[in-house]
């Protein structure tokens, strides 16, 4: 019995499941090619998790992902990508309290203001959901051109987008620059926060679980340095968002973003908390402009 | 093809323009010598007689320049925007009533035919001006937010390809958003950017507000790097914009570019055979193809490439080339004497990989710098000639049979600015304008220019704007 007793005991006191955090690419959880994980430990130096340290290799394989992605993601309905970017607050609502626990134990932050910062997550989910299908009509539409034509400009995803999350914000940060860039129609190769991954991981189970089609985001965690500079060099990367970087980063980033040209948005102050405006959209989106004659076409006289 | 009726001449006067012998840096208001006393001269590419003589800024230059415009910028940025409004009206209207004489200008530094300075260059630089006018007291209405802020001195770099024109594109948004500029125009065309800063005095514009500094590509790059300048625009070879986007990396220069291209115009077959041939000609062979967005590669539907080839080569055969000035001709001079070793050297190239050269019958003039309109059938997408902007009159002819392959290969390129579709398919033109990847696409139509509508490219073709409500973001800090 007094056996028994103790075995009860150790019960209420059983040990937790550790989990493996993984990256995500292409809709698929693996491993780091490399094989290398790195110790991720809270603002206290106690240890939480070995994250994925990623390599150059699979920084390129998750651009494959994400350029293969990117002709379904950006040919979706407008109204359909927004039903999606919302089906991500759902679910990341029904998870609320592990992204509570995991952003405490990730920033330091207290309970109240975990669950505070999760919150303002699934908000900002919900307020880019909304925005997919009115950012063409606010950025594009008829131009008035002296002469006989239709005239019309619309915005069109740049391709695939590398976005460096920013360091200090694990979740809200990291939210706050993705759902932009996949709101538009972009595709992103996603480097996470790199002393605070494991939210940014986590996040990548709920999109698995969100209708988000496998590719359109893709999640790396790793040394921030080495992730990037392959990133910003790939000729098929067409757009770099250095939230993440630090100035002598992003100016390295920049010059090896400059050899395809590729859109760069530079690092600034952000406020993450603060309803953000538009320009983390437009940042990545071209604008097109379409001309056809109206009437006349020739010189004959011949008309419609 | 000898025509039975021949055209007697019909030259426009010379005598509305008077060039003065030598032409300073327009600076704080005033035209001065470069500080290092260098000159260049400036020559008409169809006779290569020399027009003028030109100061050519240094880094010092540069550096007065900008100061200029700093101090101006003070004034500028905090006057009304309805005051603003009125300076650029201004300019709009003595552009208007200069008109005919900037065209000569134009004509006499660049090459191009008058029928195009005349009808197209001038108007637009005209409509440029107007328009960006009426948006400097309605910025709070621009959609970037309630009273979005201009950015300070933009330095700007404009091509030799339209000269006045490149010049409205970049000055009128910067004024009208309250930035002052620094603008280098191109070592072959300086003068009509020279005239434009005595109608700037005209309108009593401000000292500083506007400062025009010819030279070559040293004086655009100490521009680009000068640490005072607080906004880059350029519009040049997809190279020097590479190199310039090194330059202000790591700085909080805001960049604009626009670059190179190589643009696909796709005839399906089912088009209005005459048009097409018509917007093929307009494509290519518009300003002798020194086109950024020129239609340089004609993806034609297989099943209808004899019949439409034929028309083509019959049009070609009774374009006109000679004399700019002639108001007949279609064809004007290259720009220089290195352009036409470019476009030589390509056109050589596309020979010795193999594919089948074609001129219509033609007469070069005997001193100046010209080039026969060409075309190149028998072309893949590997030739250097389907890759390669030649930005000249050589048009490469590819085929395709099915609407997707045409779209494969119209986005088989580095560049992204500007494409053609030729079809009386709506639902056609639709779907493939949706899948190029460019920034205009001209459907039944080619080379038209607006400034309400914006332009730009997509992927090495460079990034922003320019026209339209859009492009007033390159010039506001948002």
């Amino acid at each position: 019995m007094s056996d028994h007793a103790s075995i009860s005991g150790s019960a209420a006191r059983r040990l937790s499941v550790f989990k493996t955090y993984k990256l995500y690419v292409g809709g698929k959880f693996p491993r780091s090619e490399s094989g290398r994980v790195y110790e991720v430990t809270d603002p206290k130096g106690n240890w939480l998790a070995n994250a994925p340290q990623s390599s150059r290799k699979d920084a390129r394989d998750a651009v494959v992902a994400a350029r293969k992605a990117f002709g379904g993601w950006s040919g979706a309905t407008a109204y359909n990508r927004g039903q999606v970017l919302y089906r991500v607050a759902e679910m990341l609502e029904g998870r609320r309290d592990q992204f509570v626990r995991e952003v405490a134990d990730a920033e330091g932050l207290s309970k109240s203001k975990a669950a505070g910062v999760v919150d303002a997550t699934v908000d900002r989910w919900v307020w880019y959901a909304g925005w997919t299908d009115k950012i063409a009509q606010v950025t594009g539409g008829a131009n008035p051109v002296a002469g006989p034509f239709f005239n019309l400009s619309s915005p069109e995803p740049t391709g695939v987008v590398a976005v460096l999350a920013p360091q200090e914000s694990s979740l809200l940060g990291l939210v706050s620059v993705v759902a932009p860039v996949i709101a538009t129609g972009n595709t992103a190769v996603v480097v996470a926060s790199e002393k605070a991954p494991l939210p940014a991981l986590s996040l990548a189970e709920v999109l698995a679980t969100s209708d988000v089609p496998g590719g359109v985001v893709n999640v790396l965690s790793g040394r921030t340095a080495e992730i990037a500079a392959p990133l910003a060099a790939h000729q098929d990367v067409n757009a770099i968002d250095l939230a993440g970087a630090d100035e002598e980063l992003a100016k390295e980033l920049e010059i090896a973003a400059a050899d395809n040209l590729k859109r760069v948005l530079r690092p600034q102050a952000v406020d993450y908390f603060e309803t953000p405006g538009i320009e983390r959209m437009t940042a990545f989106l071209e604008t097109k402009t379409v001309w056809h004659p109206t009437g006349s076409l020739g010189a004959g006289g011949s008309s419609y | 093809m000898a025509s039975v009726f021949e055209y007697a001449p019909a030259p426009e006067s010379r005598s509305v323009v008077d060039i003065a012998p030598s032409y300073g840096l327009f600076i704080d208001g005033e035209f001065t010598e470069a500080a290092d006393g260098k000159v260049f001269k400036t020559v008409s590419p169809s006779t290569e007689e020399v027009l003028s003589e030109v100061a050519q800024a240094g880094a010092e230059d540069v550096d007065r320049a900008v100061r200029a415009a700093r101090k101006a910028f003070e004034k500028w940025s905090a006057l009304p925007g309805s005051e603003r409004a009125k300076y650029l009206f201004r300019i709009a209207r003595i552009i208007q009533e200069r008109s005919r004489e900037l065209a000569v200008l134009e004509t006499l530094d660049n090459g191009k035919p008058i029928r195009e300075t005349r009808d197209a260059d001038l108007p637009l630089v005209a409509a440029h001006f107007f328009y960006y006018a009426g948006w400097a007291d309605k910025l709070d209405h621009a959609g970037f937010g309630a009273d979005p802020r201009p950015l300070g001195v933009a330095g700007q770099v404009i091509p030799w390809n339209f000269p006045l024109l490149m010049l409205a594109w970049k000055i009128a948004p910067a004024l009208a958003t309250g930035n002052t500029v620094v603008l280098k125009p191109a070592e072959t065309t300086p003068l009509s950017a020279l005239f434009f800063a005595d109608i700037c005095r005209q309108a009593g514009l401000p000292r500083g507000v506007v400062n025009i500094l010819p030279g070559y590509g040293d004086t655009g790059a100490a521009l680009v790097a000068h640490p005072d300048v607080n906004k880059v625009a350029f519009t040049g070879s997809t190279a020097v914009g590479k190199e310039i986007a090194r330059t202000v990396a790591g700085t909080r220069k805001k960049l604009t570019l626009e670059l190179g291209g190589k643009g696909a115009n796709i005839v399906f077959d089912d088009a209005p055979i005459d048009q097409a041939v018509e917007g093929i000609v307009t494509g290519i062979f518009f300003n002798q193809g020194q086109v950024c967005c020129a239609g340089s590669r004609l993806l034609v539907q297989e099943s209808i490439q004899d019949e439409l080839l034929d028309a083509l080569k019959r049009r070609l055969s009774t374009l006109r080339l000679g004399d700019p000035l002639d108001k007949n001709t279609d064809i004007g001079a290259i720009n220089s004497a290195e352009q036409l070793a470019r476009i030589t050297a390509l056109a050589e190239q596309g020979e010795a990989e193999g594919a089948e050269r074609w001129s219509p019958a033609c007469e070069l003039p005997a001193s100046g710098y010209w080039f026969a309109p060409t075309l190149f059938t028998n072309v893949t997408q590997a030739h250097t000639i389907a890759r390669d902007e030649i930005f000249g009159p050589v048009l490469s002819v590819l085929t395709f049979r099915t609407p997707d392959e045409a779209v494969a290969k119209a986005n088989n390129t580095q560049y992204g600015l500007s494409a053609g579709i030729w079809t009386e398919k709506g639902s056609r033109i639709l779907a493939v304008a949706n899948k190029l990847r460019a920034g205009v696409v001209w459907s039944n139509t080619f080379n038209k220019f607006d400034p309400t509508s914006p332009f730009g490219g997509y992927k090495e073709s460079g990034f922003g704007r320019e026209g339209g409500r859009h492009g007033l973001e390159a010039y506001l800090d948002v």
